[in-house]
């Protein structure tokens, strides 16, 4: 199904499965611990034997030589795969560092081998026989450092590297109101509570892979690819993930080394990344060092607006596209923006939630409230002044849907705004200074196809397959309201099949575009069912009722189980998109607001209330909804306050690389959350009118939290995470 | 994990004597230490002595009108105990302060005092630190020192004890008592119990090779306020920057002793006569000699705004 035109009423739109709050459908299995992860796949194969990744020890250089005999002779030791042993292998495009290094080094902790045993502990215990000798090599770890010496890159995703519109230069130098600040963000890591892990097994030449994965296509491609082996003797299963963030959006380590793993050893292997390996080894949201300059004039309109921005990457990695939100967000006549690169020897920086536009958002929200306090005016109020609803880059191409400005004041009415204190460090309750900080959330929304499989089975029942990924989302559930409500059943009629590269190639999970375009793939081959059935029964398919498990037309009627046959009926068809990305503008909006509170004496920020309001299309599930806003803004107030994976840059590598160093909000940090959709469907987005909502969650969340800081205690800290030690020497007075 | 014997030890003689005669041979109580080190081989005893089982977890009153805390008495056990709650109060918030609810009811009164440091360098074998491996060098200096020490430490090592728990223990003046492998006892006041790190960092207490803790001894109560407030980036289960463990009597003297600054907790008496002066008065005599990195630098205004803070509150 081609979507062309702006979605009119369809049979999503009777709401009577969509939209409502359901729990999720495979909620029970996973309360229970019968929802099995990768690493628990005990049932699927027998003789699973356990591989133990070796990481490098060093962040650039060369091996010079691997001893394996130590290692090769311990008890249980069945295979151990390196570089120089595992044959000839290729390298995926997504993959920029090769995923098992040797003689090359490309970055600490990059696997330079698998060693398999009888057991986890024998495979462990092996592991650390293994003597590699290094030549070590003068690596490039520093991103200040490298600024000077920073490239443009020709992004692959993200649009250009420049942009321009009208005079930026000399309207800034003009404006009779200036800001020019510069921000820092940190690396981050996604550490998600499951880390990647595999099971492969081989059967002659077809391999199969129990992962977990995001994209369940890209996973199966890059393994043949990098394997040199057919895609079609790949085949990935992935059907429940213990959380992703961007972390297993691409074949990792895991995946390859159980599959060298199992042909070497010639049986099937387990592979988990070790919890302290996963930071260096695998993807990582990247630094960045963001320049933004705002003119305006005096009544507070925004007349130019520069947003320049530097990472640091592998050799052949992506910039972090921190400036797209600047692009889109305010209005402005004279725009700038620009992306640098380095090249960089740490692991690959790639996407994290809100990839760019969270970490840009971080620093251009800090950046208007700066603007803001330069005219004394409220921060909302210079937001909804230079509000646009239109790109600002092309004015003929208006935002499909925007309500910025009605998150803001809904917000603000619901947060208590109105009681903000703008002088700052002024607000006292007990040993805290207090203070309220706002910030929008902003993140486009992205169209791709996405393809699904339905059968109606003589039992009533419908399946929907589609290797579509539940990373935690709630895609189980969204995707079986949308069969329900297609096919006129109950959700207890619909069984949902995901993430089995056999199926159906869907979105993915990633980018916040996994809901809309899933569930719009599954509409597409709905809507084909529903055709085939009335074919079938010679009924008009335009006229056709389909509900309560009877599909009518005219005075006719037939109960499901039987139109369906003993045969069943079977549709496929996918979601393709046309112009209207390019006609609209595609965004979800919102507005988050922050209290905390400031330690007087020693500094410590502690979130004591949040609020987020979001307008992003149609809500498909507003429990599963709610449940990834409010997710969203805790991985917020990490960013804020306390994650940052710290560079060693004598050795090269990321130091706190384990969950007691890498420190993520835990329960006491986070105090009462609450959010709010806005009645809100986009008929430009797809027949399902709506759009992403997990990622806007979290874009603006870290700097509702430092503005909220500044206004606390009037320390402006421009550098995340925002700990104690940057505020402490400017801190008011205590006593 | 390297391979090791183990064995139940029947009791506290037992187990000393046992040590001393095992080479290489390491005490396994609650193991939320020792077995996550034994993974990484950061640790590898070849022989485990299991002291579970010995009756080591009781808390008793003590004749002089203290309490004997019994080395097994798990972390949860101690700081709801209504003695300690009662007259040992900055014990209870010290312990509370610590870890999580998981770990606090696996971990016992001496493996606390025992742990090894949380600096990442000890933990990435990859890397040197002369705790680990002895001569190899210390990564932590010129590397990534915001948790490290700012005093008392060395050109070895300027890693930290990251225990809150022998933090209010220094400020009441606790005394270790042990079990020696020739069956000898002896105390030791925790002043003595840990060592600065010096020219051998890995050496971390005074403990004789096989010496058990048996238990800790508290002096009769001191009464006063007593606060523990612990500094950290994150509202739990995080490792201190800085905490202070306080008792204020009503007259203004007093005791502090800092956590997260040093390789052991760190008290210095002759500091405590500035309490009436106030918390400046006293970091400046406490941490007079400090000599932190640039990354830890904000530990020393922290450490006296803390204090002030505790002071503050104590006297309120």
């Amino acid at each position: 199904m081609r979507f062309e035109h702006p979605a009119t009423f369809n049979p999503i739109d009777q709401l009577k499965v969509v939209g409502r709050p359901t729990s999720r459908i495979e909620g029970p299995l996973k309360t229970t611990g019968t929802a099995p992860y990768a690493y628990e796949r005990h049932d699927v194969v027998t003789e699973q034997a356990y591989g133990y990744v070796v990481g490098s020890a060093i962040g650039k250089g060369r091996i010079n030589a691997i001893d394996l005999a130590a290692a090769k002779a311990a008890p249980g030791v069945l295979a151990i795969v390196t570089a120089g042993n595992a044959g000839k292998l290729d390298k995926a495009e997504r993959n920029p560092a090769p995923l098992l290094g040797g003689p090359e080094i490309a970055h600490y902790h990059q696997a330079v081998a698998v060693v398999v045993a009888e057991t986890f502990e024998q495979a462990r215990a092996a592991a650390q026989l293994v003597r590699v000798d290094y030549a070590p090599g003068d690596g490039r770890f520093d991103l200040a450092a490298s600024r000077d010496k920073a490239f443009t890159p020709d992004p692959k995703i993200g649009g250009p590297a420049d942009t321009a519109v009208g005079d930026f230069a000399a309207t800034f130098a003009a404006a009779p109101v200036q800001l020019d600040a510069t921000y820092t963000t940190p690396d981050q890591g996604h550490a998600m509570i499951e880390p990647h892990a595999s099971i492969a097994a081989w059967e002659g030449d077809g391999l199969t892979v129990w992962t977990s994965n995001q994209m369940i296509a890209w996973g199966a491609t890059d393994l043949a690819k990098t394997l040199g082996i057919p895609k079609e003797n790949v085949r990935l299963i992935s059907p429940y993930i213990g959380g992703g963030f961007g972390g297993k959006l691409f074949l990792r380590a895991d995946v390859l080394l159980a599959a060298l793993g199992a042909r070497a050893a010639a049986r099937p292997v387990k592979v988990a990344l070790q919890r302290p390996l996963m930071f260096n080894n695998t993807t990582h949201r990247p630094a960045t060092i963001q320049r933004i300059r705002i003119g305006a004039d005096r009544d507070g309109k925004i007349s130019a607006i520069g947003h320049e921005s530097w990472s640091g990457n592998v050799k052949d990695g992506e910039p972090e596209v921190t400036v797209n939100q600047t692009r889109l967000l305010y209005a402005g006549a004279n725009r700038m923006t620009a992306m640098r690169l380095s090249e960089l020897d740490l692991a690959e920086g790639n996407a994290m939630r809100a990839p760019g536009e969270a970490s840009g958002m971080m620093a251009l929200e800090i950046a208007i409230d700066e603007l803001a306090e330069k005219f004394g005016m409220d921060p909302i109020e210079l937001r909804i002044k230079n509000d646009t609803q239109v790109d600002p880059e092309h004015p003929e191409r208006p935002f499909s849907k925007r309500q910025l400005v009605e998150c803001l004041r809904e917000g603000a009415t619901r947060f208590g705004w109105s009681r903000r204190n703008p002088q700052t460090g002024k607000v006292r309750d007990g040993r805290f200074l207090v203070g309220f900080g706002v910030a929008a959330a902003f993140r486009n929304n992205l169209l791709t196809k996405s393809a699904a499989r339905v059968r109606l089975d003589r039992d009533g029942r419908v399946t929907v397959e589609t290797d579509m990924t539940d990373i935690g989302t709630g895609s189980y559930t969204i995707i079986g309201q949308t069969a329900a409500e297609m096919m006129g059943v109950p959700l207890d009629k619909v069984v949902v099949r995901l993430g089995d590269s056999d199926f159906p190639v869907s979105c993915g999970s990633g980018g916040q575009w996994g809901g809309n375009n899933s569930t719009a793939g599954v509409y597409a081959a709905c809507v084909k069912l529903r055709e085939a059935i009335a074919q079938k029964l010679g009924f008009n398919s335009a006229e056709a009722v389909f509900a309560d498990d009877v599909v009518r037309s005219g005075n006719r009627s037939v109960a499901l189980a039987q139109a369906a046959g003993n045969d069943g009926i079977t549709a496929e068809d996918a979601i393709e998109y046309g112009d209207l990305a390019k006609t609209y503008q595609q965004s979800t909006f919102g507005a988050h607001f922050v209290e905390v509170g400031v330690d007087a004496d020693t500094a410590e920020v502690r979130v004591r209330r949040m609020l987020a309001v979001c307008a992003a299309g149609r809500i498909l599930n507003p429990t599963a909804a709610r449940s990834q806003v409010i997710g969203a803004m805790t991985m917020g107030v990490g960013a804020a306050l306390m994650e940052d994976l710290v560079v060693d840059k004598r050795h090269g590598f990321f130091v706190n690389h384990d969950l007691a160093g890498y420190e993520v909000p835990v329960h006491a940090d986070i105090p009462h959350q609450d959010m709010f959709f806005l009645d809100e469907t986009d008929p430009m987005s797809s027949p399902m009118k709506a759009k992403g909502v997990a990622e806007l969650g979290i874009c603006g969340v870290a700097a509702a939290v430092a503005n909220a800081v500044y206004n606390a205690t009037g320390v402006r800290v421009r550098d995340y995470p925002i700990t104690l030690d940057k505020l402490l020497d400017r801190m008011p007075d205590a006593a | 994990m390297r391979t090791f014997s183990y064995e139940r030890a029947a009791s506290p003689d037992a187990a000393a004597a046992a040590a001393g005669q095992a080479t290489n041979a390491k005490f396994i109580a609650g193991g939320t230490n020792l077995l996550d080190l034994m993974k990484l081989e950061i640790e590898t005893p070849a022989h485990l002595i299991d002291v579970n089982g010995l009756a080591l977890d009781r808390i008793d009153a003590t004749a002089d009108g203290g309490l004997r805390i019994g080395a097994l008495v798990r972390n949860t056990d101690l700081a709801a105990d209504g003695r300690v709650r009662r007259d040992y109060a900055v014990l209870s918030r010290a312990l509370l302060a610590g870890a999580s609810g998981q770990l606090r009811n696996k971990a016992t009164t001496a493996g606390n005092l025992l742990q090894r440091t949380r600096c990442p360098y000890f933990y990435d074998t990859n890397l040197p630190c002369n705790k680990r491996k002895p001569g190899s060098g210390c990564a932590a200096i010129g590397g990534f020192s915001r948790q490290h020490a700012v005093i008392g430490a060395s050109e070895a090592c300027i890693a930290t004890h990251p225990s809150d728990m022998a933090v209010a223990m220094r400020a009441l003046d606790a005394v270790i008592e042990t079990v020696r492998p020739d069956g000898a006892t002896r105390t030791i006041p925790i002043a003595e119990l840990h060592r600065l790190p010096g020219d051998h960092p890995e050496v971390e207490t005074t403990l004789a090779p096989g010496e058990l803790i048996t238990a800790v001894v508290l002096p009769k109560p001191v009464g006063g306020a007593q606060a523990y407030r612990k500094v950290r980036d994150r509202a739990s289960y995080a490792f201190a920057l800085v905490s202070v463990a306080a008792i204020v009597q009503p007259d203004g003297s007093g005791r502090v002793a800092l956590g997260g600054v040093a390789h052991k907790p760190w008290r210095v008496e002759a500091a405590e006569a500035e309490l009436p002066r106030g918390a400046k008065a006293v970091t400046a005599r406490l941490l007079a000699d400090a000599r932190p990195t640039r990354d830890n630098a904000f530990k020393l205004p922290l450490a006296e705004r803390t204090l002030s803070a505790v002071l503050r509150e104590a006297r309120a």
